[in-house]
């Protein structure tokens, strides 16, 4: 077999639940492990390091305030991804996937404004401004409570998932104004220093703990976000059960 | 106040969130396979569960 139909049949046999529950079961527990070694690096990491000479012991709260803002990001494009498999692919697992990943980007998303915002008070003087790229990650923000009261919100799990997929495609033109609104707009946060054309602008000292941070915080957006699709998928299942369960009862009455 | 107060109190944050989350997703699995139980101890199963068991 040629291996774009290999892959491409290895995608497929995860559209059945109970194969993925499966994976799921021997894959987090190796994933929650390799996410907490690499923590213990990265915090270690965080707090040797010397201050920055401007910032002085603030610049600690890039090691968690940049990790939680890219996974916002992230998480929001994973989603969108997963629209897509809904809309284009209807793979069963797609609105899983956008349902579960939801409420964790919302709290990634929150971590990133309350650190930043903790960031801002010393180094700006304020704890909040409406510049562009701010404003944007606060819409992203409220982008993810709206699509998690909207899943809460609506019965039919296919209707649900078509309405969220359009929701979510719509809301992915907020990804490139977060990224580019300090680029595009004269903002108060400061320009990119890590993910440019011309290589990071930062310090080898800072950028080995962030990345550290960085690739940690993204194994526990995996780890968690596979453990609630697992409960998504349980859920499904009770839910088709105490349907049965219904109609059964209803046919013997 | 210290710039200390800040960094520690961003990290408590970031923690706090992060252990919000595994606790989450932790009684969510618990309740949903506690629900899945009692259903099953009531009789009540998947189609495919009960051809495995013919």
């Amino acid at each position: 077999m040629s291996e774009p139909s290999l892959a491409i049949r290895k995608f497929s046999d995860l559209a059945n639940p109970t194969r993925f529950l499966a994976l799921v079961a021997t894959v987090w527990p190796w994933l929650a492990g390799l996410t907490l070694c690499l923590f213990a690096v990265g915090l270690y990491l965080s707090f040797t390091t010397v201050g920055d000479y401007q910032q002085g012991e603030t610049v600690r709260i890039m090691y968690v305030h940049v990790p939680a803002a890219w996974l916002s990001m992230m998480c929001y494009t994973v989603m969108a991804l997963s629209a897509l498999g809904t809309l284009v692919w209807r793979h069963p697992l797609a609105d899983v996937s956008a349902k579960a990943a939801a409420p964790i980007g919302a709290c990634f998303t929150l971590v990133a404004l309350i650190t930043g915002s903790l960031w801002g008070k010393p180094m700006w003087g304020t704890w909040w401004v409406w510049d562009a790229r701010l404003t944007s990650v606060f819409v992203l923000f409220l982008m993810y409570l709206g699509l998690i009261a909207l899943n809460r919100a609506m019965d039919e799990p296919t209707r649900a998932a078509k309405v969220s997929a359009v929701l979510i495609l719509v809301g992915f033109v907020n990804i490139p104004i977060i990224k580019f609104s300090v680029e595009w707009w004269n903002t108060l946060h400061q320009p990119a220093s890590v993910i440019r054309m011309d290589g990071p602008t930062i310090s080898g000292e800072f950028l080995r703990p962030l990345l550290v941070m960085a690739v940690a915080f993204t194994l526990l957006f995996f780890t968690l976000h596979i453990l609630a699709m697992r409960n998504e998928i349980l859920r499904r299942r009770i839910a088709v059960l105490r349907r049965h369960a219904a109609r059964s009862a209803g046919g013997a009455a | 106040m210290s710039h200390l107060f800040y960094v520690t109190v961003s990290y408590i944050a970031a923690f706090s969130v992060s252990m919000g989350l595994v606790l989450w997703v932790w009684l969510d699995h618990r309740g949903r396979h506690r629900e899945l139980e009692r259903l099953e101890a009531a009789g009540v199963r998947r189609r495919s569960a009960r051809e495995e068991t013919r």
